[in-house]
């Protein structure tokens, strides 16, 4: 069984998993308009966290000053989850796997050759701060990069190379990413509109997340690893197959593999670009799921890049464990030609799996499943 | 693990990557679209994919590696925003500055709707590869791994060194 042992968020919403499960299930939301940031020409609407605040906290901690902002984030992240399950994290057996989709690609405004900027560089200095020595792997498949490095974690743990696998996502943003989605012209002025009708485009966030996995030969007596899968659409490099075919190929390998009553909602990308939520109701469809309570927290965080796979399972995570289905905030009428199963309001569960799937650049599609053992 | 096929390319083998693609493969202008880091990969992999027949390519595994990501783009799609005189952020330049990009260019020439995947190390270790790509098996059951690292500095400094692996 590969187990989930612990687990930790950092976001503008608060510094641990329960302070920003607690602030979303209170409706709270990190997206603010930010007009005159990063000398960008243009305003946007994401999710900041206070520099300030994390600098504090690292020194605190004692991070000290030679790690960048990526890596403190990175870093607290991990601790917190650390803390959490309560392992030795420089113990052999235990592998640091980093999702990030570009790491400390801010630091090339003053250095265009800033060796922290190779992520496998960064990796080996977040890991050695905790007296790790195993080589880290470094995971960058652009948007479903969390959701891929928890399926490498759960891979490096069967193949049996290590026992506990410390899988961390983090992103920031700076004018290097913002700019570059606003020559989109993805991004959005107003927080928001997950599958809505008049959703307006994407929201770019930043956090920090962890999840510990452990292999334990005993029965799962709480949450554990069920299926996972990653398809590619093979349609086009920057925008998703209009069929959904990547996602669809997900979903129905991880249907074949679980137990469809047991399943509380999937937590769906919803990053409210027309194209993507289009898809992914398509896919829903295929996959016959669309009578599945779906869920998407974009509303609350923004597309937080490397780290959304690995947050949005943690919130699902939490949600299940208290029986509800988190609100798809900035949700309002239904704007997609397939059905979706969807709500701004709390629901409740009494089921006790889910499934994550994510969509990105590159075509890529991936999924997970995770149920929680026992009984209720 | 079997090895099926493998391939290297550098400058000294292949000469100039434009030219290598004129001569030989011709039939997709897409490639001059794409930055140096997809050319070298989707060269590779066309010397190893071009035979296979369709229902086999569709399920591959895709599974490449690097040391510097999309960092030559990302230096070069930064000095884009960097002046205030002379900003103009762009989306053709911006898309290539994710590593996968690679894995989808190929996926998309060859109709592969098997898993893509791409990871960033810090020395280029075939066994450590080959070990990533065949843990595949694990969770899902592909025709083939297509693996290996691919790296681009410049036309003059570029390097692939892919294998197709299969259980």
């Amino acid at each position: 069984m590969i187990n989930i042992i612990g687990h930790n968020i950092i976001s503008p919403l608060g510094l641990t998993s329960e302070e920003n499960y607690q602030s979303v299930i209170r409706g709270r939301s990190a997206l603010h308009l930010y007009d005159d940031k990063f000398g960008l020409h243009e305003a946007f609407c994401g999710s900041l966290i206070n520099r300030g605040f994390i600098y504090e906290k690292a020194s605190e901690s004692g991070i000290d000053d030679d790690y960048s902002l990526f890596e403190k984030l990175a870093i607290l992240s991990a601790s917190g989850a650390i803390k959490d399950s309560g392992i030795n994290p420089s113990d052999p057996n235990t592998i640091f796997i980093l999702s990030t989709t570009k790491g400390n690609v801010d630091l090339l405004e003053e250095n265009m050759h800033d060796e922290r900027c190779y992520l496998h560089t960064s990796a080996l200095r977040i890991a050695d701060y905790f007296g790790n020595k195993a080589n880290p792997i470094v995971v960058s498949n652009a948007c479903i990069s969390g959701v891929c490095a928890q399926i490498e974690g759960v891979r490096q743990l069967l193949s049996g190379l290590y026992s506990t696998a410390i899988i961390i996502g983090c992103d920031i943003l700076s004018k290097f990413i913002i700019s570059g989605f606003q020559s989109f012209k993805a991004l959005s002025t107003k927080p928001c509109k997950p599958y809505d009708k008049d959703r307006t485009g994407l929201n770019l966030g930043e956090a920090a997340g962890t999840i510990i996995l452990r292999k334990e030969n005993s029965p799962a007596s709480d949450w554990h690893y069920v299926a996972s899968s990653i398809h590619n659409d093979a349609n086009h490099i920057s925008g998703p197959s209009r069929t959904g075919e990547g996602a669809f190929r997900v979903l129905q390998d991880i249907v074949r593999q679980i137990d469809k009553s047991e399943l509380a909602f999937l937590n769906a990308h919803g990053t409210a670009t027309a194209y993507n939520d289009e898809m992914e109701s398509i896919a829903i469809g295929r996959a016959d799921l669309s009578d599945i309570p779906l869920s998407g927290l974009k509303g609350y965080y923004g597309h937080t890049l490397g780290a959304a796979g690995i947050i949005e399972t943690i919130l699902s995570i939490m949600a299940i464990d208290e029986g509800i289905i988190i609100a798809t905030r900035g949700y309002d009428k239904s704007g997609t030609s397939g059905k979706l199963y969807l709500s701004n309001q709390t629901r409740h569960t009494d089921k006790r799996s889910f499934i994550k799937i994510l969509s990105g650049f590159g075509g890529s599609n991936a999924g997970i499943c995770y149920e929680k053992g026992g009984r209720r | 693990m079997k090895v099926i096929s493998s391939i290297e390319i550098t400058p000294e083998i292949i000469g100039n990557l434009s030219e290598y693609y004129r001569r030989n493969i011709g039939d997709y202008p897409k490639f001059f679209k794409m930055d140096g880091l997809c050319k070298t990969g989707f060269i590779a992999s066309e010397i190893l994919l071009q035979s296979l027949p369709a229902d086999i390519k569709s399920d591959i595994a895709i599974v490449l590696f690097n040391r510097s990501g999309s960092l030559v783009t990302d230096r070069k799609y930064q000095q884009t925003i960097t002046s205030e005189e002379n900003y103009f952020p762009s989306p053709a330049i911006f898309v290539y500055t994710l590593a996968n990009i690679v894995t989808g260019e190929i996926a998309i020439r060859h109709k592969i709707m098997g898993e893509s995947s791409f990871y960033i190390m810090s020395e280029n270790d075939t066994g450590l590869q080959n070990d990533i790509a065949m843990e595949c098996y694990l969770t899902s059951n592909p025709s083939m791994v297509l693996t290996g690292w691919v790296e681009y500095e410049n036309d003059e400094d570029f390097y692939a060194h892919l294998r197709l692996l299969s259980k």
